[in-house]
C-alpha cells in the first residue's frame, strides 16, 4: 500500500540522511522524497512516498518519531489532501511532430520553458497519474531526457 | 564570561555534574586534554578506545549517571563504534566526544579524518557536529539531557579542532529546547485500569521484565506488582536484578539459554505482562510459536518497541516505575471491589516444574565453569556488581550467579559485544569504589580487551577478573558440536601453555592466581577476595562443558535441547502425535 508521510523536520545538516538512512536500514523502501523549507527557515518538510504494509508503516512512522530531529509525521489520507509534482522533460521534436506537441502540452496546461533545434523543454505539474498520463503520451516521439520533482503535498483544509 | 571552546566544554561536564571520563588523547583532542588538566574531572586513560567506552558504559550502568568518554579524531573515532553500539542496544546513557579535524579541512580526506557522525549514525540516539565554538555550551546540554531522558541512548559530540581553540561567550541556557524530542513518561489512565483488570482475570499470568526495569529505577513498584498480586517474574539477561532472582516468585532468566520453568511458564500463560522489554529472538525462540496462549499487555517508554515483534493486546507507553506505581494503585483498588483469579493450580504447576527441572551440572575430575560461578556466588553473598563478557561464560554467570538488586548485574545484551566486560568492570569500579567488582570472564572475549590490565593496575581499580578458561571461543564450539558434526573450525584458542594468563597478569604488575582442580577453586576465589588490588583468577576448566538448558536458534522455546521432552500436545494439542524433536 502506498502512502504519502509529510514529516517537518529541523532545518539542520545531516537530517537528511538520518531520514534516508532510517529507512535504509529498517529495510523500508522510498519511492519518492522532496525537501523543502516551511514558512519558518528552521522547519523544513519531506514528503516522502513509502509503499509499505500497513503494520510496517507503524514501525516507520514510531522510528521516525524517535529521531531527534523531526518534529512531525502526519500520514496524508488521498481523499483529504492536495499533491502534486513538477516534471521537466526534454521531447525530440521536428517540423512535422512540433505542433503535435505543443497541442498536446496545452491540453495538461503545460508550459513550453525551452525551445531547441530539435527537442522542446516542457514543464508539467499535476498529481503523479496526470504526470504519468502525460509521459506516457509523448514517449513516441522520443524522451532525451526528464526529471521529476517528487511528491509534495498538503493537507486540505 | 569569554572562554575557549575547550574550556567550555569542560565547563559544560562539570555543570552537568560530570565526575569521570574515560578516554585517550590525540592530535585534535589535545586542546580538550590541556583544558581537563586544570579541572577536576577524573581522567581515566585506557589503553584503546574501545576500552574507554565500554568503561564509560559500565560505569553508567553501575552509577546510572551518564558515562562520558573521548577520543581523538580518525581512527580513535572508529575504535569507539563497537563500544557506542554496544550503549545503544543495551539503552545506556552514554555521551562520547570525538575530536574532529579542523572544519576547513573537513572533507578533503585529511590526516586522521573520519566523517563520525555519519559512521555513527545508524547506532546513536542524536549526534552533533559542532561547527561554532559559541554552540558548544548549549550542545553539550542537550546532548546529556537526550543520553539520559526517554529511552536513553549514546549521543556522539564531534568537535573539531578550530572548535576547541575557538573563543566564546559561555552561558548555560535556562532551558532546553527540542521541538522533536518530547518522551511520553506517564501512562495512558484508561490502558493502565485495562490492564488491571486482565491481570486479576488472568489464571496463567507471567511478568517478563527486562532491562527497562533497571532503567527506570522500577525494581520496588515490580517487587510490589509481584508479590501483591503473587506473579511469577521472569526476567530477561538486561533485566536480571530488577527482581530478586532468590525471590520464590522469581523463574529466573528465560529465552535460549533461560531456565526450564520460565520457558515453560511462557509456553503456557495467558497473560504476559511485559514490562522495559523487547521480545527479542533470544527470547522468544521461534515467533510464530510463541506464548500461543498468551494475552499481551506491554509497556515501555519506547513506542516504537511495542507491536514491533508481538502482537500487543494492552500497549502502555510510559516511564515504567511512574506506571506502575500506578498500576499497582488501580490493582490494589480492583482487588478489593472485584478480587482476583485463583493462581494455586499456576503456581502448583511452576513449583514442579522448579523442583523437576532445576538448573543443574555435573561435578567431574576438571573445574566445571557452573562450580566457579556457584562459588563466586557463595562467597560475595550474592553481593558483588558481576559484569561478564560475552559467550558460555556470560550464560553460566546468568544461570549461577542469582541477581537480587538491580544495577548489580552488567553485561552486554542486545550487541553482545566480546571484550566488554573487563573494562566495563573498570568503569563500574571507578563509579563504585566500594563494591567488589567481578568480570566473569572467557578466554576468548578476554583477549580482545586484555591491554586494560595495565589501567586497572595503574589507575588501582581492584577488580577481580575470573576467567573460565576452556581453550576455545566456547560458544561457537558449542554452535559447532550440536549443529556442524563437531568440526571446530577456527575456535581453538590454546595450544600447550600458551596464553598463560597468571604471566599476563604479572607482567602488568597484577596478582594472577590459577586453579586446575575443583578443591582449588574455593581457595583462589578467597585469596582473590581478600587481595586489596586487581586479580586475575584462570580457572582451568573443563573444554567441552556445554551451556543447557538451550533453545536452538530459531526453535520454538519448549524445544529444549537437552534430556527432557515437553509434552508439546500441551501448548499444541494438533501436535501431539507428532514425534517430539
Amino acid at each position: 500500500m502506498r502512502h504519502t508521510l509529510s514529516v517537518l523536520v529541523e532545518n539542520k545538516p545531516g537530517v537528511l540522511a538520518r531520514v534516508a538512512g532510517l529507512f535504509a536500514r529498517r529495510g523500508f523502501n522510498i519511492e519518492s522524497l522532496a525537501v523543502g523549507t516551511t514558512d519558518r527557515p528552521d522547519i523544513s518538510r519531506m514528503t516522502i512516498v513509502v509503499d509499505v504494509a500497513e503494520k510496517s508503516l507503524e514501525q516507520v512512522r514510531k522510528q521516525l518519531h524517535k529521531l531527534v530531529s523531526v518534529i512531525e509525521i502526519s500520514d496524508l489520507d488521498p481523499g483529504r489532501s492536495v499533491d502534486r509534482e513538477l516534471l521537466l522533460i526534454k521531447i525530440k521534436v521536428n517540423r512535422e511532430t512540433r505542433s503535435e506537441v505543443i497541442e498536446m502540452v496545452d491540453i495538461f496546461r503545460g508550459k513550453i520553458v525551452d525551445v531547441g533545434k530539435d527537442a522542446i523543454i516542457v514543464e508539467v505539474t499535476g498529481n503523479s497519474s496526470k504526470i504519468a498520463a502525460f509521459e506516457d503520451l509523448v514517449r513516441n516521439y522520443g524522451i532525451k531526457e526528464l526529471a521529476r520533482t517528487g511528491k509534495v503535498a498538503l493537507p486540505r483544509g | 564570561m569569554r572562554l575557549t571552546g575547550a574550556k567550555a566544554l569542560v565547563r559544560s561536564l562539570e555543570e552537568e555534574g560530570v565526575e569521570v571520563i574515560f578516554g585517550i588523547p590525540g592530535g585534535v583532542v589535545l586542546p580538550i586534554y590541556d583544558a581537563l588538566y586544570d579541572s577536576g574531572i577524573r581522567n581515566i586513560l585506557t589503553r584503546h578506545e574501545q576500552g574507554a567506552v565500554h568503561a564509560a558504559d559500565g560505569y553508567a550502568r553501575a552509577t546510572g549517571r551518564v558515562g562520558v568518554c573521548i577520543a581523538t579524531s580518525g581512527p580513535g573515532a572508529t575504535n569507539l563504534v563497537t563500544g557506542i553500539a554496544t550503549a545503544y542496544m543495551d539503552s545506556v546513557p552514554l555521551v562520547a566526544f570525538t575530536g574532529q579535524v579542523a572544519t576547513n579541512l573537513i572533507g578533503t580526506d585529511a590526516f586522521q579524518e573520519a566523517d563520525t557522525t555519519g559512521i555513527t549514525m545508524p547506532i546513536v540516539k542524536h549526534s552533533y557536529l559542532v561547527k561554532d565554538p559559541a554552540d558548544l555550551p548549549q550542545v553539550i546540554q542537550e546532548a546529556f539531557y537526550i543520553a539520559s531522558s526517554g529511552r536513553p541512548g549514546p549521543v556522539v559530540v564531534d568537535v573539531p579542532v578550530d572548535v576547541s581553540r575557538g573563543e566564546l561567550d559561555y552561558r548555560r541556557a535556562e532551558t532546553i529546547s527540542l521541538p522533536g524530542y518530547r518522551p511520553t513518561t506517564k501512562g495512558h489512565r484508561r490502558q493502565i485500569k485495562e490492564a488491571a483488570s486482565l491481570i486479576l482475570k488472568a489464571e496463567r499470568p507471567v511478568v517478563y521484565a527486562g532491562g527497562g526495569a533497571i532503567i527506570s529505577g522500577a525494581a520496588e513498584e515490580l517487587r510490589r506488582l509481584a508479590e501483591e498480586n503473587r506473579l511469577p517474574v521472569t526476567t530477561t539477561l538486561m533485566g536480571k536484578g530488577a527482581f530478586p532472582e532468590s525471590h520464590p516468585l522469581s523463574l529466573g532468566m528465560l529465552g535460549m539459554h533461560g531456565t526450564r520453568y520460565a520457558n515453560y511458564a511462557m509456553c503456557e500463560t495467558d497473560l504476559i505482562i511485559a514490562l522495559g522489554a523487547r521480545f527479542d529472538d533470544r527470547i522468544t525462540g521461534k515467533l510464530s510459536e510463541f506464548a500461543p496462549h498468551a494475552r499481551v499487555i506491554h509497556v515501555d517508554i519506547d513506542p516504537a518497541e511495542i507491536g514491533k515483534n508481538v502482537s500487543v493486546d494492552v500497549p502502555i507507553v510510559g516511564d515504567l516505575r511512574l506506571v506502575l506505581k500506578e498500576l499497582n494503585a488501580v490493582l490494589a483498588a480492583q482487588r478489593d471491589s472485584h478480587g482476583a483469579a485463583d493462581l494455586k493450580p499456576w503456581h502448583d504447576l511452576i513449583s514442579e516444574w522448579k523442583e523437576k527441572y532445576p538448573l543443574r551440572y555435573e561435578m567431574g575430575e576438571k573445574i566445571k565453569p557452573q562450580f566457579v560461578v556457584e562459588k563466586l556466588h557463595q562467597l560475595t553473598r550474592g553481593g558483588a556488581i558481576v559484569c561478564t563478557e560475552v559467550g558460555q561464560n556470560q550464560m553460566w554467570a546468568a544461570q549461577y550467579y542469582r541477581v537480587d538488586r538491580p544495577r548489580r548485574w552488567i553485561s552486554s545484551g542486545g550487541l553482545g559485544t566480546m571484550g566488554y566486560g573487563l573494562p566495563a568492570s573498570l568503569g563500574a569500579q571507578v563509579g563504585c569504589p566500594k563494591e567488589t567488582v567481578i568480570d566473569i570472564a572467557g578466554d576468548g572475549s578476554i583477549q580482545m580487551t586484555s591491554q586494560e590490565l595495565a589501567t586497572a593496575v595503574l589507575e588501582c581499580l581492584p577488580v577481580k577478573i575470573a576467567i573460565l578458561n576452556n581453550g576455545y571461543l566456547g560458544m561457537v564450539r558449542q554452535w559447532q558440536q550440536l549443529f556442524y558434526q563437531k568440526r571446530y573450525s577456527g575456535s581453538c584458542l590454546r595450544r600447550g601453555e600458551s596464553p598463560d594468563f597468571v604471566k599476563l597478569a604479572e607482567a602488568y604488575g597484577m596478582l594472577g592466581l590459577r586453579a586446575i582442580h575443583p578443591e582449588e577453586v574455593e581457595e583462589t576465589i578467597r585469596r582473590a577476595l581478600e587481595h586489596e588490588g586487581p586479580v586475575l583468577m584462570d580457572f582451568v576448566v573443563e573444554e567441552e562443558e556445554n551451556v543447557f538448558p538451550m533453545v536452538a536458534p530459531g526453535a520454538p522455546l519448549y524445544e529444549m535441547i537437552g534430556d527432557v521432552l515437553y509434552p508439546v500436545e500441551r501448548v499444541h494439542p494438533e501436535k501431539a502425535e507428532e514425534p517430539f524433536l
